[in-house]
């Protein structure tokens, strides 16, 4: 079943393009890696498909985004289609709520109020995120005041607690140390029995471990998708993603 | 997440509870916004709706504005000129700028450019107060301590003037126009000093070449608010002036403000009566004359803001 | 080399005369107000005692207490409060996460400057002209504080909305990007590290709507009443208005009675701005992200 569906996508601040001419499908329990250099348009991508151009008056948002056999761009709901939806953007937030209630939020947002299953949420989030063991006696500390690492990895918490049927990372990696990277990549393996992932990355080897099929973005463009396996062993349809893979330049 | 894919696919595309009350949230905060529009229209709307009888009827242009005869209770022939009110209000706010202007312009440097730490907290605290007592106790300042205190200096007979209620409207608004000019020192970008001082300049330089041009538009806001102020005041030149209709060629002439005339008289008036409508008309002109000077000042400062 | 240490210190010296003469003016600004305050507390505390602040003015009000005068101040500033605090914070609400840069949130804030900035005396004649006659109020406490929130809605508006806007933006995008809606996530995140900012405002107009007095004079306080108010549609006394009244309008009256009025008018004042500061220091002490 396909769970995301994307054709002719067009993202423009202004005058300016930042993402033109994509068109993919994403399956569903896929993990789904974009690999490619800053500005090439991937957060841009993350950002339309979660409806946050609601809230910058300067993106505009051409093409089509079907997600769950709905396009995005007529729904009236856009809350509802972010429930849905989890993403961790690179800079860490976490709220300045405890870090109990950073996780309890998604949960409670969507009414649940019994705080015996709050509990369970959020020890099996926070334990999912690499960061139970570090937070469990100080549950009532502020989030905001954790370490870059750590409000990262919250951020992937409550992501996770907003129960997605696809969850979105973006560079996830970028403030958290290897040993605790693999763990959560390990977690992200066992996800995609329920889940749908996109995983924006700038570790190529990160994309290699994890994704089932890999999308290549360039300079705005979507150069090209395919296998995961086959862009690392130089079956590609274009020079420039062998060049990447191979570290040529990015 | 068990049953993630069991939903049907378009059921998160329903408008629910969360979703109304955030569109009905939306709404209220926009009449909290609007209100604050309806209000000032509404302002005007009734103070000229009141004055309106007046303002076609015996309101004469040239009487109004340029007679100093204000005699709305006379028996032979009503007059409503307000030049000698005019006069009142410019004498007193004058003289409270002339007071105000270089002082709080001083304190607001000394505060932002030569203190520090607890000196600054302390003083800044201390303007905030300042600005806090109320008008009508400074009028009682003026009429218990000052009226003494200039009939014993000066040896005049009465030491309810232009003077009284210059230097209490001068006190009065030199703390706002003193916090506000330290704003916009303060928003002078701290590299502009240190590029001045990088290159030999001292400090008194600093401020006299790059801080005061760079913060010249914020100043000037602040002496147009405090202008406003004082031009608004009611309680405090009502209880310092004197209260007796004069255009004042010392400052030891009582006078009277168009402010404190209304304050004054709107009690005795009866409801309707020419007297009462030339009051409210009164009132439109500090309306709008408060008006413009609120906008320029808003227009000045935020030419800041852009540049 | 010589020359230049000569006018460095030629420049010494003027920079320190130059901050002595600002020093100095920033004290002959001060130093009044600090003469007066003095003048006041040495005049006015003897008046005030028990008896001066819960009994009614006898004799004419040259002599008895002010207590008319305190309780009306509060029923005034209660009322005022309850019709403008809620406005005014859906007010800052909507000019802090709603509205957009354009010529309407612009006409907006131009309204709230002028509010605050027309002259008490002009509210006042709104006050008589709408609450008074139009709505039919009478001259009564409803129609005195309407006034006075009407006036004091900008101090409510302006610390709420700098408030709201200190808490910053990525803690909305996180919560948006979770799926909250906006009211949820100024319920939720916003509103509660704005709530003490909120309070500082509420406190600081307390304080303006206690000391005005033009706004009141003729849409409900009364000079003197023999009775205390049974309801909002009633006349008060009013402390403020008691200082005029007392100050001017009172032949034969005792010099040290107005001294003790307008003593605990400013005591009031000062304190509830006091307080305001000090939970502004308290707050900024407090980091939370």
């Amino acid at each position: 079943m396909v769970k995301l569906s994307v054709s002719d996508l067009q993202i423009r601040y202004g005058g300016a393009t930042a993402l033109e001419g994509v068109s993919f499908d994403i399956q569903e329990h896929e993990i789904f890696g974009i690999i490619g250099p800053a500005n090439a348009g991937k957060t841009s991508f993350l950002k339309a498909v979660n409806r946050m151009d609601m809230f910058d008056p300067d993106m505009r948002v051409d093409g089509k985004i079907v997600f769950n056999d709905v396009d995005v761009s007529k729904i009236r709901n856009v809350y509802g289609l972010r429930r849905r939806i989890g993403v961790v953007f690179p800079l860490p937030v976490g709220l300045p709520l405890s870090i109990y209630d950073n996780v309890a939020l998604s949960p409670r947002l969507n009414g649940q109020k019994k705080k015996a299953e709050l509990d369970i949420i959020v020890e099996r989030c926070l334990t999912r995120a690499a960061l139970w063991d570090e937070v469990k006696d100080r549950l009532d500390s502020l989030g905001s005041l954790l370490s870059g690492g750590q409000q990262q990895r919250l951020t992937i918490a409550r992501a996770l607690s907003q129960d997605p049927e696809l969850l979105m990372l973006d560079e996830f990696s970028i403030a958290v140390d290897p040993v605790t990277t693999m763990r959560i990549e390990d977690v992200l393996k066992e996800l995609r029995k329920e889940v749908t992932i996109i995983l924006v990355t700038n570790l190529v080897q990160q994309a290699r471990r994890l994704a089932d099929r890999t999308a290549f973005f360039l300079e705005g463009q979507c150069v090209e998708v395919g296998m995961t396996e086959d862009l690392f062993t130089g079956e590609v349809k274009d020079q420039r993603t062998r060049d990447y893979v191979e570290g040529r330049f990015g | 997440m068990e049953n993630s894919s069991s939903t049907t696919p378009a059921s998160f595309d329903q408008l629910n509870r969360d979703w109304y009350i955030d569109k009905a949230v939306q709404i209220l905060v926009f009449i909290g916004g609007i209100s604050a529009i309806v209000f000032i229209v509404g302002i005007f709307v009734f103070i000229s709706k009141e004055g309106f009888g007046f303002l076609f009827g015996e309101f004469n242009f040239r009487e109004f504005f340029f007679s100093p005869n204000w005699r709305p209770t006379s028996e032979s022939k009503e007059t409503f000129g307000i030049l000698a009110l005019i006069a009142g209000t410019a004498s007193v706010t004058g003289l409270a700028m002339l007071i105000a202007i270089p002082f709080s312009l001083g304190t607001a440097i000394f505060i932002a450019e030569f203190s520090s730490g607890k000196t600054r907290e302390v003083l800044k605290v201390t303007v905030e107060l300042l600005a806090a007592i109320p008008s009508v106790v400074w009028g009682f300042i003026g009429l218990a301590i000052m009226n003494p205190i200039i009939i014993q200096t000066f040896n005049v007979p009465v030491g309810l003037n232009v003077l009284n209620a210059g230097v209490i409207l001068g006190l009065m608004a030199a703390p706002i126009m003193t916090s506000i000019a330290e704003d916009a020192l303060k928003a002078v970008p701290d590299r502009y000093r240190e590029a001045a001082e990088a290159m030999g300049a001292t400090r008194w330089q600093v401020i006299y070449k790059v801080v005061l041009p760079a913060a010249k538009n914020g100043l000037l806001g602040a002496v147009l608010l405090g202008v406003g102020r004082g031009f608004g005041e009611t309680m405090a030149v009502l209880m310092a002036t004197g209260h007796s209709i004069n255009i004042p060629t010392s400052v030891f002439d009582s006078v009277r403000a168009l402010t404190a005339t209304i304050a004054a008289e709107l009690g005795e008036t009866a409801a309707g009566s020419p007297h009462y409508q030339a009051l409210f008309t009164i009132g439109i002109f500090l309306f709008i004359v408060t008006f413009i000077i609120n906008l320029i000042a808003d227009l000045v400062v935020r030419g800041v803001r852009k540049g | 080399m010589f020359e230049s240490t000569e006018l460095n210190r030629r420049n010494e010296t003027r920079q320190k005369l130059f901050r002595i003469g600002l020093g100095t003016m920033t004290g002959i600004l001060i130093l009044p107000v600090v003469l007066i305050m003095s003048t006041l507390i040495y005049k006015g505390a003897p008046v005030i005692s028990f008896e001066f602040l819960f009994t009614g003015p006898t004799k004419g009000m040259t002599a008895g207490g002010i207590f008319p005068a305190l309780l009306g101040t509060i029923l005034l500033v209660v009322v005022a409060l309850l019709a403008s605090v809620p406005l005014g914070i859906a007010a800052a609400i909507y000019l802090s996460e709603y509205a957009s840069d354009n010529w309407f949130t612009r006409a907006i804030n131009l309204a709230i400057i002028n509010l605050a900035g027309v002259p008490s005396i002009v509210h006042a004649l709104f006050g008589v002209g709408a609450f008074v006659i139009f709505f039919k109020f009478g001259t009564s406490i409803l129609a005195a504080s309407l006034t006075l929130a009407i006036m004091t809605l900008p101090v409510v508006i302006v610390a709420t909305r700098e408030s709201l806007q200190a808490v910053p933006m990525a803690f909305r995008e996180a919560c948006w990007n979770m799926g909250a809606t906006r009211w949820q996530t100024i319920r939720r995140v916003v509103l509660p590290n704005a709530v003490t900012g909120i309070l500082t405002g509420v406190i600081l107009e307390v304080s303006r709507t206690s000391g005005e007095t033009a706004p009141i004079m003729f849409t409900g306080a009364a000079f003197f009443l023999p009775l205390l108010p049974q309801g909002v549609l009633d006349q008060t006394m009013a402390l403020s208005l008691h200082l005029f009244v007392v100050s001017t309008q009172v032949p034969n009256m005792p010099e040290q009675l107005p001294f003790g009025v307008a003593l605990v008018l400013i005591s009031m004042v000062l304190l509830m701005n006091s307080l305001s500061i000090a939970l502004r220091m308290y707050l900024r002490g407090k980091k939370k992200w």
